[in-house]
C-alpha cells in the first residue's frame, strides 16, 4: 500500500463515517457511540502484530499490555452494545414475543 | 522483513489477510449503518462482531509472528475481564463503562506506538539504522500521543461518573499548564522524529506528558458535561487507531479507525448541540459543575397534590405525556412507571414518553433505560416530535426531570440555560411533577414550571410515587 493510496483510504473512510451518522435519531446516540467504541477495538489486530514481532522484554511487556487492553476494548464494547440494542423493540415485536422482561 | 517476504506461501497468506480485512471493513461499515436505525440496530452489532472475529483470527496468519502464547494469554485475560464487567454493569452506569472500554482502546493504540518508537530509539542509540521513515515515525508519534490522552482522559471520565473521583479540580493558570503539557509532548515528539528515534528517555517523555495532559484536561470538566467528553475521546481513539494503522500498514485499522474518528466527531457535535453548547464551551468552561448563580426566584408557590387525585386525573384523561429524567432512573422507577402507563393504555388513554436530548446522562441514554423497562420505542418521542403535542395533552407527568422542562430557558435572557431547547410541558392542561424535595436542578436554577397555576407537586421518592399511582389507577373502577 503506497502512501497516496493510504491517503485516499483515509479520506474516503472519513466521509463514510460522517455519512453513516448524519441522519441518526437521538434515541440511538448512546448505543451508536458504544458501537463505534467497539469498532475501534480493531486496534487488537495491530497490537497482535506488534506483540508478534516483539523481541526485547520491554517490547514484549508493552505489546502484552496492548493486546490485553485491545481485547478488553473489543469484547467489552461488543457486550455492552449488544445488551443495549437487545432492548430496542417496537410494540408490534413486543406483542409477538409475548411481553417484556 | 525481506527474507520473510520471499518465503514460500507468504504471498498467499498476505492475500488471505488482505481479503479478510477487506471483508471486515465491509462488515464494520454495514454494521454501523444498521446500528443507525432502531429497526435494524440489533443486527448491526452482530455484523460488526463477525467482522472483528474474522480480522482477529486471520491476524494469527501474519508471516514472521512469534510470541503466540503471550498473544493468546493477553486476549483471553483481557476478554474475560471485559466480558464479565460488561455483563454485570447496570444500565444506569453504561456511560462510564463505555468510557472505560474506550480508554482501553486508546491505551492499546499508544502501546503499539510505544513498541515501534522504543524499537527505533534503542536501534538509534545503539548506532543501528532505523527501519521506519520519518513520515511513519511522525504518524506513530501523533497516534501515540492521541491514544495516551484518550487513555488517561477516559479513566478520569470513568472515575468521575462512577463517583470514585468527586472533586472538580481547578486552579489559576490551569489552561496554561495544560497547554504546556500538550505542546511539550508534541515538541519531544518532533525531536524523536528528527533524530531517527532519538533515545528511549525521549520516547518515555512523550507518553508521560501526553498521559498527564489527558488527566489535567479532564479533571476540570463537570460531571454533566462528561458524556460529550467521552464521545470526544471515542473519536480520538478512532483517530489514534487509524494513525497506528498507517504505521502497521494495516488497512482494516485505517478504515475502521477513520470511520469511528469522523463518525465520533460528528456524534460529539450533535451531543454538544443537543445541550445547546459548543464543544469549546464544554471543554474550556465550568458550566457543568453546578453552583451557577441563581436568577431571581419565580413568583407564586408550589402546590402539592395527593397520588390518588393524580390517579383519577390520568385515568380519565385522553392523553398523558410522561417526561422522564435521570432522577427516575436513579430511583429505579422506570419499571413502575411503565406498569402505570400500561394500565392507562388498557383504559384507552394515549400515553407517550417525551425525551429531552440530554435526559439521562448522555443523548439516548434515557431511551436505553426505558427500553430496559420494556417500553416499546415507538411510544418514545424526542423533542422535535413531541413539543407541538403538549398543548393537546391533558396531563404532563414530570418524573425526575428538572432543567429540561424549565420555561425560563424560553423567556429569561439572564438565565444560564436561556436558549437551551426545552420540552414545553408547561403547555399541557395539567402538569404533575414527581419530586423528592424542593431543591433546584443540577444547574442550580429554580424551575418556574413548578410555580405555575396548572402545576401540582407530588412529593416523594420516584419509585414509591409511581407505585402509589399504579394503585390509585387500579382503584378507579
Amino acid at each position: 500500500m503506497t502512501g497516496i493510496v493510504a491517503l485516499y483510504i483515509f479520506m474516503l473512510a472519513a466521509f463514510t463515517g460522517y455519512e453513516i451518522i448524519a441522519k441518526v435519531p437521538v434515541i440511538l446516540h448512546t448505543p451508536l457511540m458504544s458501537g463505534s467504541n467497539f469498532v475501534h477495538g480493531i486496534v487488537l489486530v495491530g497490537a497482535m502484530v506488534a506483540l508478534g514481532g516483539a523481541t526485547t522484554p520491554l517490547e514484549k511487556t508493552i505489546g502484552f499490555v496492548g493486546v490485553l487492553l485491545a481485547a478488553g476494548n473489543a469484547v467489552g464494547g461488543y457486550v455492552v452494545t449488544e445488551r443495549m440494542l437487545e432492548m430496542f423493540k417496537s410494540s408490534g415485536a413486543k406483542k409477538k414475543s409475548g411481553g417484556g422482561h | 522483513m525481506e527474507e520473510v517476504m520471499q518465503a514460500p506461501g507468504v504471498a498467499s497468506r498476505f492475500l488471505v489477510i488482505d481479503i479478510s480485512y477487506f471483508l471486515t471493513a465491509v462488515l464494520f461499515i454495514m454494521g454501523l449503518k444498521r446500528m443507525s436505525s432502531p429497526v435494524t440496530a440489533r443486527s448491526g452489532i452482530l455484523w460488526a462482531g463477525a467482522g472483528m472475529l474474522v480480522a482477529t483470527l486471520v491476524s494469527f496468519l501474519y508471516p514472521g509472528m512469534s510470541n503466540f502464547e503471550l498473544i493468546i494469554a493477553a486476549i483471553v485475560v483481557g476478554s474475560l475481564i471485559a466480558w464479565w464487567s460488561g455483563k454485570k454493569v447496570a444500565m444506569t452506569d453504561m456511560p462510564q463503562m463505555i468510557a472505560l472500554y474506550n480508554g482501553m482502546g486508546g491505551g492499546a493504540a499508544a502501546a503499539i506506538a510505544a513498541v515501534e518508537l522504543y524499537r527505533a530509539a534503542f536501534a538509534n542509540a545503539a548506532g543501528q539504522p532505523v527501519q521506519h521513515s520519518p513520515l511513519i515515525m511522525s504518524l506513530a508519534v501523533i497516534g501515540g500521543i492521541i491514544g495516551a490522552i484518550s487513555f488517561s482522559g477516559s479513566l478520569i471520565a470513568w472515575a468521575k461518573l462512577q463517583g470514585v473521583l468527586n472533586k472538580t479540580i481547578r486552579f489559576g493558570g490551569q489552561k496554561f499548564v495544560n497547554g504546556l503539557l500538550f505542546l511539550g509532548s508534541l515538541a519531544v515528539g518532533v525531536i524523536v522524529v528528527l533524530h531517527h528515534g532519538a533515545d528511549p528517555l525521549h520516547v518515555s517523555l512523550i507518553f508521560a506528558l501526553a498521559l498527564l495532559f489527558g488527566i489535567a484536561m479532564t479533571l476540570p470538566i463537570g460531571g454533566a458535561d462528561m458524556p460529550v467528553v467521552i464521545s470526544l475521546y471515542n473519536a480520538l481513539t478512532g483517530l489514534a487507531v487509524a494513525f497506528e494503522g498507517f504505521v502497521m500498514n494495516n488497512a482494516a485499522m485505517i478504515i475502521a479507525g477513520t470511520v469511528v474518528g469522523s463518525a465520533g466527531t460528528l456524534l460529539t457535535q450533535l451531543m454538544a448541540k443537543a445541550m445547546n453548547r459548543s464543544l469549546a464551551n464544554v471543554l474550556f468552561s465550568d458550566f457543568g459543575s453546578g453552583g451557577g448563580a441563581a436568577a431571581t426566584g419565580p413568583q407564586g408557590s408550589m402546590k402539592p397534590i395527593e397520588a390518588s387525585d393524580v390517579g383519577v386525573m390520568m385515568a380519565f384523561a385522553s392523553k398523558v405525556i410522561v417526561v422522564p429524567g435521570y432522577g427516575m432512573a436513579v430511583a429505579q422507577a422506570q419499571h413502575k412507571v411503565w406498569e402505570m402507563c400500561q394500565l392507562l393504555i388498557d383504559r384507552g388513554v394515549t400515553v407517550k414518553f417525551a425525551i429531552h436530548p440530554v435526559a439521562g446522562r448522555m443523548p439516548g441514554h434515557m431511551n436505553v433505560l426505558l427500553a430496559e423497562a420494556g417500553v416499546p420505542y415507538d411510544l418514545i418521542a424526542d423533542l422535535d416530535e413531541i413539543n407541538a403535542e403538549f398543548e393537546t395533552a391533558d396531563v404532563a407527568l414530570i418524573i425526575g426531570a428538572n432543567d429540561v422542562v424549565n420555561p425560563v430557558a424560553r423567556t429569561d435572557k439572564s438565565s444560564p440555560i436561556y436558549g437551551m431547547p426545552i420540552l414545553n410541558a408547561d403547555k399541557a392542561k395539567n402538569v404533575i411533577v414527581i419530586k423528592r424535595g424542593q431543591g433546584a436542578g443540577f444547574s442550580g436554577i429554580e424551575n418556574a414550571l413548578f410555580f405555575l397555576d396548572n402545576t401540582r407537586m407530588l412529593y416523594g421518592d420516584g419509585q414509591k410515587a409511581a407505585a402509589e399511582l399504579v394503585n390509585a389507577i387500579k382503584a378507579v373502577a
